[in-house]
Order: structure tokens, then C-alpha cells, then sequence
């Protein structure tokens, strides 16, 4: 199987066929008990951090510090991740996906599912990572924020980026550019 | 990977841990107000004979300080790890032992600095005074920071185990026993008159040991733990 630059492969299939599981193989975060991940040719396992800079991985756990406001939390994910932006880059990428900037400010405790899903997702704005790994992205999001991703995600593949998502829902992207593989349990 | 973005790494994982014990300081407080508690209930309860509080003294601060430490361990990766922000943490372009040195830094600076610096205070309630209590504070200064590194060992391996506090204690007490006995050891033989340098020497042989195999052993357990 492979995935192009400027293609999607959205990985459908039942709850517990084990779609998570392939996003964390696809992510290095869990080894295949058999067969490999190349990127570019080269096993995932052995170019380490090498590999790491290349993807934005978004789990179904959000990584949000309920203690930290979102724009502290956007922040220092991206500088975690080795891609540093500053405080009005960050701004801007929560204002993108609807964040309006009263909300900067407020402890991430205080948000809504949506919102706090909304908070990670804007790392995709400042992400300029070739591989992107969504699980389940569009959860809890209303049909506007799912819009704003899906725009955004279509503007990474016409960059010659690629995705792998976990999803559910429809993806309203062009057909040529979406793979689907479908799990069964 | 350059040296500079290691630091880079390094700094921002110190720095966001700081602030996030900013936000929580009772949660952050709460070792080094169980060292103080510890410390100044035993002259009450031992009673106030100077000559019997100078020989208890190394002992009791250092068990203090140990407790402590062991006190603050289930929080170093747990949040991290429920919040999902240690498998972000895993996948950044830096070696995994990179942020672990980050974590146990900022852990020390949290728990095992403010033990260190409150130490003279304490040793004067215990009647040490002088070459000791300077002994004392240089111990701690090199021990903690060991206990620290060993802890994140047994903080790693108890990710998302029920009853971890526990376990983290059985695990890593043998671990803390000759840093404890170095430590104690170390305020007692300067008391005795004959220098504290030998224990001092072997405190400073397990920190440099623990920074160099525990990171990558710390490293290990995440890795098992996430998948």
C-alpha cells in the first residue's frame, strides 16, 4: 500500500478493527508485529527522530493542559514539536479555526469538547510537516469548524503534503485526491 | 540534531512544566511542606536534648528529603500521560531521553531546589551547625537530583497502573538506599570530625550514573507504556 504526496488515505471500518492502532503504527508510536513502514524508502523504526520531523500527529486524546489557555497550550506544542511560532502566529491559527480572542486567554478547562478539540487542531495552521496522522479529527467539531479543517486539509494536499485520517464522516475533498482502505474487524 | 535545538527542546519542556506548577502550586508545594512538617515534628516529639537531636539530624532530614521526592514521583509523566501530551512528546524530533532529562529537570527545580535551599534552615533545628551543616546542604545538592533521575525510572514504569503510588515506592526505594546512606552518611562523618569528602565523592559517582543510564531507561518504560 502507499500514499502519495497530495493524497488523502481515509481509513474507515468498525469501531475496534483497529484503525487507532494503524494511525499509532503509521505514527512510530507502536511497532507492527509484522511487515513495515517506509517513509521515502527507509524503515520508519530506523530513521527515529528523523521521521518525527516530518509529522503532525493528532491522537484522539487531545494534548491540552487543562491549566494552560489555549494560545499557552498552541505554543508550546509547536515548540515542543521543533516548529516554534510566535505569539501572533499562534493568534491567528486559533482564530482560523474559530477561536475567538477572548478565548485565548481562558484556562483550556473551561472549553467545550469542541472547543478544546478546535485548540488542537490549529497546530495544522502553523504545521508545515509533509505527513499528517489525524484520528477522528472532525469529533465534537460543528459544521463550520468541519468545514475550516477540510479546507485546510485540501490546502496541505495541493502543497504535495499527504494524510492518513481516521474517520467516520465523509470527507467533502475532491475523489482523485482520497484513498479509502476499509478495516474489518 | 543539532546541540542548540536539544537545548531548545529541553528549555521549553523546563519551562512548561514551571508554568504549569505555577498554575498548581499547591500541588508543588506539597513535598517540600511535608519536609518541613516532618522535620520540625521530630524535636517535638524526640524532645529538645541538643546532643540526642545532632545525632538524629542527617538521618531524619535525608529520610525527609527521600519521602519527599518519592511524595511528588506519581505526578512527573501521569498528567502527561492521560492528556495525551506525552505521546506528543514521544513523537518530536528530539531523542526520547532528550525530554526525559527535560522532565526530571524541571521535577528537581519543582521538588528537589526548594529542598535543598530550605535544608540550613532545617539543620539548625537539629543543632548542626558550621562544616556540617554545610556538608549537609552540598549532600542534598548532589542527591536529590539523583533521586529524581532514579525516580523517573519507577514513575515511567507504573504509567497507567492502578495503585501506582505504591508500586513506584517498592520500586525505586532499593534504588535510593545508597544515595540515602551516601547522604546521611556524608553530614555524619563531617560531624565526627573526619571529613564528609569520601561520601561527598560517592553522592557525586551515583548522580553522574543516574544522569547517564537513567534517561535512557526512563526513555524505555514511555515507549512500553504508550504502545
Amino acid at each position: 500500500m502507499n500514499v502519495e504526496p497530495g493524497t488523502l488515505l481515509a481509513v474507515v471500518g468498525e469501531n475496534g478493527s483497529g484503525k487507532t492502532s494503524l494511525l499509532r503504527i503509521f505514527s512510530s508510536l507502536l511497532p507492527p508485529e509484522g511487515g513495515s513502514v517506509l517513509w521515502d524508502g527507509q524503515d520508519i523504526h530506523q530513521l527515529k527522530e528523523l521521521y518525527s520531523g516530518q509529522l503532525t500527529y493528532l491522537g484522539h486524546l487531545n494534548g491540552i493542559k487543562d491549566d494552560l489557555t489555549p494560545l499557552e497550550n498552541l505554543i508550546s506544542a509547536m515548540s515542543l514539536a521543533g516548529e516554534p511560532c510566535s505569539s501572533n502566529g499562534a493568534k491567528e491559527a486559533l482564530e482560523a479555526i474559530g477561536l475567538k480572542r477572548p478565548i485565548h486567554q481562558l484556562p483550556s478547562k473551561v472549553l467545550s469538547q469542541g472547543q478544546k478539540r478546535r485548540v488542537a487542531l490549529a497546530r495544522l495552521w502553523l504545521s508545515s510537516r509533509p505527513l499528517w496522522l489525524l484520528d477522528e479529527p472532525f469529533t465534537s467539531l460543528d459544521a463550520a469548524s468541519t468545514n475550516v479543517v477540510t479546507k485546510r486539509l485540501l490546502a496541505h494536499l495541493q502543497r504535495g503534503g499527504l494524510a492518513v485520517l481516521v474517520t467516520h464522516q465523509e470527507i467533502a475533498l475532491p475523489t482523485e485526491m482520497v484513498h479509502r482502505l476499509r478495516l474489518t474487524g | 540534531m543539532s546541540g542548540s535545538s536539544m537545548w531548545d527542546a529541553i528549555g521549553g519542556i523546563v519551562r512548561r512544566d514551571l508554568l504549569l506548577a505555577m498554575r498548581r502550586r499547591s500541588d508543588a508545594a506539597m513535598s517540600v511542606f511535608f519536609l518541613v512538617i516532618v522535620a520540625s515534628l521530630f524535636p517535638l516529639g524526640v524532645g529538645p536534648e541538643p546532643a540526642v537531636l545532632r545525632i538524629i539530624g542527617p538521618g531524619v532530614l535525608w529520610v525527609a528529603a527521600l519521602l519527599a521526592c518519592l511524595l511528588s514521583l506519581s505526578r512527573v509523566f501521569t498528567a502527561d500521560y492521560l492528556d495525551g501530551v506525552l505521546e506528543q512528546m514521544v513523537l518530536i524530533p528530539q531523542p526520547l531521553a532528550v525530554l526525559v532529562v527535560g522532565k526530571v529537570l524541571a521535577h528537581w527545580v519543582i521538588s528537589g531546589l526548594p529542598v535543598v535551599l530550605l535544608s540550613p534552615l532545617l539543620g539548625l533545628q537539629f543543632g548542626l551547625d558550621g562544616e556540617p551543616l554545610g556538608v549537609l546542604v552540598l549532600s542534598l545538592l548532589l542527591g536529590t537530583p539523583t533521586l529524581s533521575m532514579i525516580g523517573a525510572i519507577g514513575a515511567a514504569l507504573v504509567l497507567g497502573v492502578r495503585g501506582s503510588g505504591l508500586l513506584v515506592a517498592l520500586l525505586v526505594l532499593p534504588l535510593y538506599v545508597p544515595v540515602l546512606i551516601f547522604g546521611a552518611g556524608a553530614v555524619t562523618s563531617s560531624m565526627a570530625g573526619i571529613g564528609g569528602e569520601a561520601n561527598l565523592s560517592l553522592l557525586g559517582a551515583c548522580l553522574v550514573l543516574s544522569l547517564f543510564l537513567a534517561p535512557w531507561a526512563t526513555a524505555a518504560a514511555i515507549r512500553i507504556a504508550l504502545e
